[in-house]
């Protein structure tokens, strides 16, 4: 106790200047650290490690799946793994990726010194491990994991053992991190910016983030809320949601997914800015419609508040919101398309090349645009009562998570990769990497869009053997995708052992005051605020 | 402060302190969604969540029908009555009527009961949920045993049906539900067979 409160205040003592040297050594540098840049490179760390404890789940999964009948695994264990895939890859890889990237860049790319709360930061970083602790570990405690699917619906999530108490406060933990991560993001950008960076010219990615910042403050604390009443209906006798008592499990619904679709745009938006910013550099271009993605950013954010109950429409809501839920659903279709066609016109008569960034940029922006338009095919409600709980939403949600998602967070990531480490990656490892990824994921996802039309119902560990050409077809691709993303790790760990040096602007099309930095990025940056200059801007022109 | 170098402007505390109240505010938003959703389904009327119970009641909105029960034997040592001869119901109703066997013989008794009804077309109206005459049954020496049959009339019932009767009769089954002798009801009861297609679809 004595010891570890000395290291502590050591830490702070001589914080002044050890401060222009780096982190104290060892792992307690790394648990005290209140620096962006280390905060940013352990999210990164972090989710990449869930990134594959999640895909070895699905791979458990996609096993289970490769032929009809029970191989490998119970039903019960299926199901398991069903749920923590989905908790960990939104929640440990996904997000957490995200906000990685919000620590490393924001700050240097709207001229500040570092986040608003530093020692916030580290807290809000801290939380993730013992979350994923307890995600993992509930698999281990009798009855196992959380087996509801990461909707979490009662009856089922008021009545399964111990694991779901465990999933249900590691929400809690994830939310408070989440919570505190973007108080933290929004303060940064409101009000530490260098001079002369006003909102209307700061980079897209940080305009993403704040409207993504205030829809996880707005929607996160649901989530914790309806978990806590789920847990009180477990263990206090109360009867928010359950039938029993008077409550009603469709109201959980209704808050669930009142926090869910927000959610899907909390994943989208930080997506949306890092392909902002690679595809002007490799078009050698500015981002065309700087105004109206801004607008558009803040249209979604606003209406994916609106839209909830089209995860609902066979729930028995009457027809009149049935058809309002479409229409608003149908709206939201109009911000996206508005990106959409100003990233096609950004290349519009640009100098492209085709780096590995732009490569996964490019890949983002046509199957997320797949994704998109199978949305639109689910909004409509009549469409819906068919396809509802079939493999085709499944493949609808892959296309704009991981296509969408993961394939924005890897552009971002090779493209920073040179400021962070000081080096070159591998180019052609990296185009390998995105060729075995973008083929092998359309193996393993374009197929569900048949297997759901043809009616195979998600979440089953067993199917009728009219579908087994297909998920052959599917885990195929599964197992193919999942392998071919351990070359990104090869990438990043030769990456960091050496590589050609990497200039302060190793893109020429790349604008930004983050590349007026030297690379890698000194432990300290923007002590003193840049003077921002038009050419420095990424967005505007 | 234990932070980098600058200390933190007081402007920014203001800024977190009024993103906490949100974050606050929606916490307690999802807490008051039980009620509100209640308030909300009962004022436009989606469905009162406090009356789940009288759902029933609005089944009962058919025309008003007499149904008479009969029960009859062929060739068993069984003695077969209908609890109720008659009632009064409606169309689009769910009842139940109980009908009681007796076993008059020393040993086991294999049978099944074939519905029959008049007028004979309305058979397609009748819609049984459970009957005792949808398997065989096996009844020890001596038993005596009430068995439950849950239907539904139709509402398509035509119109000049105002009444119907629902008839059964047991026959029995040589050899029992355990023997495998495939001379059950269809070789036995030829006739039966037939007017069970005929109430099938029940
Ligand atoms: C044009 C935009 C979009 C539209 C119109 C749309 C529409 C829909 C609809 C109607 C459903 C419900 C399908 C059903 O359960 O029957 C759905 C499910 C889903 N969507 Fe989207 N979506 C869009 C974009 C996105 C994005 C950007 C993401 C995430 C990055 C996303 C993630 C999901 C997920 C995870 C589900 C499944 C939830 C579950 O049941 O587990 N969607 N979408
Ligand atoms: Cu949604």
């Amino acid at each position: 106790m004595q010891a570890s409160h000395d290291t502590h205040d050591h830490a702070h003592g001589d914080h002044g200047d050890h401060a222009h040297h780096g982190r104290a050594p060892g792992l307690m540098g790394w648990f005290m650290t209140t620096n962006h840049k280390d905060i940013g490179t352990m999210y990164l760390w972090f989710s990449f490690v869930m990134f594959l404890v999640g895909g070895a789940m699905s791979l458990v999964i996609r096993g289970e799946l490769f032929s009809p009948g029970l191989q490998f695994v119970s039903p019960e264990f299926y199901n398991q793994m069903l749920t923590l895939h989905a908790l960990i890859m939104v929640f440990g890889a996904i997000m957490p990726a995200f906000v990685g990237f919000a620590n490393w860049m924001i700050p240097m790319m709207i001229g500040a010194p570092d986040m608003a709360f530093a020692r916030m930061n580290n807290w809000s970083f801290w939380l993730l491990p013992p979350a994923a602790i307890l995600l993992t570990g509930s698999l281990l405690v009798p009855g196992g994991a959380a087996g509801t699917g990461w909707t979490l619906y009662p009856p089922l999530s008021v009545q399964m053992g111990i694991g779901m108490d465990m999933a249900i406060f590691a929400v809690h933990i994830l939310g408070m991190s989440s919570i505190m991560g973007s108080i933290n993001i929004i303060t940064t950008i409101l009000n530490m910016r260098a001079p002369g960076m006003t909102l209307m010219r700061m980079p897209m990615f940080c305009w993403t983030w704040l409207v993504t910042a205030f829809l996880l403050i707005a929607s996160m604390p649901i989530l914790a809320g309806a978990v806590t009443m789920l847990l009180t209906d477990r263990h206090f006798g109360t009867s928010f949601f359950n039938a029993a008592g008077g409550g009603d499990p469709v109201l959980f619904q209704h808050i669930f997914w009142f926090f869910g679709h927000p959610e899907v745009y909390i994943i989208a938006l930080p997506a949306f800015g890092v392909v902002s910013h690679v595809i002007p550099a490799f078009s050698r271009k500015h981002l065309f419609g700087y105004t109206s993605m801004v607008y558009a950013i803040a249209a979604i954010g606003l209406i994916s508040f609106f839209v909830w109950a089209h995860h609902m429409y066979v729930t028995g809501i009457p027809l009149t919101g049935q058809l309002y839920f479409m229409y608003a659903t149908l709206l939201i279709a109009v911000p996206t398309g508005v990106k959409v066609f100003n990233w096609i016109t950004t290349m519009w008569r640009g100098e492209l090349t085709f780096e590995t960034p732009m490569l996964f940029a490019l890949g983002f922006l046509f199957l997320f645009t797949v994704g998109g338009l199978t949305g639109l095919v689910l909004a409509i409600t009549a469409v819906d009562i068919q396809l509802q709980d079939t493999y085709y939403v499944v493949a609808h949600f892959h296309y704009v998570m991981v296509a969408g998602a993961l394939f924005s967070a890897y552009a971002g990531a090779y493209f920073w990769l040179p400021k962070w480490t000081g080096r070159m990656y591998d180019e052609a490892l990296g185009k390998v990497h995105f060729w075995t990824s973008i083929v092998f994921f359309n193996v393993a996802f374009f197929p569900q869009h048949f297997l759901g039309l043809a009616g195979m119902p998600r979440r089953i560990p067993d199917y009728a053997t009219q579908f087994t050409d297909f998920n052959m077809v599917s885990s195929i691709g599964a197992f193919g995708f999942g392998f071919s993303q351990l070359i990104f790790l090869w990438v990043v760990l030769k990456n960091i052992k050496g590589g050609e040096v990497a200039l302060a602007k190793p893109w020429d099309g790349a604008t930004g005051l983050e590349w007026t930095l030297p690379s890698p990025a000194p432990y300290h940056t923007f002590e003193d605020p840049p003077v921002v200059t038009e050419e420095h801007l990424a967005a505007a022109h | 402060m234990p932070t980098v170098m600058t200390a933190i402007p007081a402007n920014n505390y203001r800024i977190a302190s009024g993103l906490s109240l949100v974050a606050i505010a929606s916490f307690l938003f999802a807490f008051v969604q039980p009620p509100l959703y209640r308030a909300f389904c009962e004022w436009t009327g989606i469905y009162d969540v406090q009356k789940a119970d009288e759902f029933r009641g609005s089944l009962i909105a058919g025309r008003p029908i007499t149904m008479e029960f009969d029960a009859n034997t062929h060739g068993t040592g069984l003695r077969f009555t209908a609890l109720q001869t008659s009632m009064a119901m409606h169309t689009g109703e769910l009842v139940q009527v109980n009908f009681r066997v007796e076993n008059l013989t020393n040993s086991t008794v294999t049978g099944q009961a074939v519905p029959s009804y008049g007028p004979k077309h309305a058979a397609n109206f009748v819609k049984k949920l459970d009957c005792f005459c949808f398997r065989q049954q096996v009844f020890a020496p001596g038993e005596v045993r009430v068995m439950p049959v849950v239907f539904a009339l139709d509402r398509n019932l035509p119109e000049d049906i105002g009444t119907v009767t629902l008839s059964y009769t047991f026959f029995e089954v040589p050899g029992g539900i355990g023997s495998n002798s495939g001379n059950s009801v269809g070789t036995n009861a030829p006739a039966a067979t037939g007017s069970t297609a005929t109430g099938s679809g029940i």
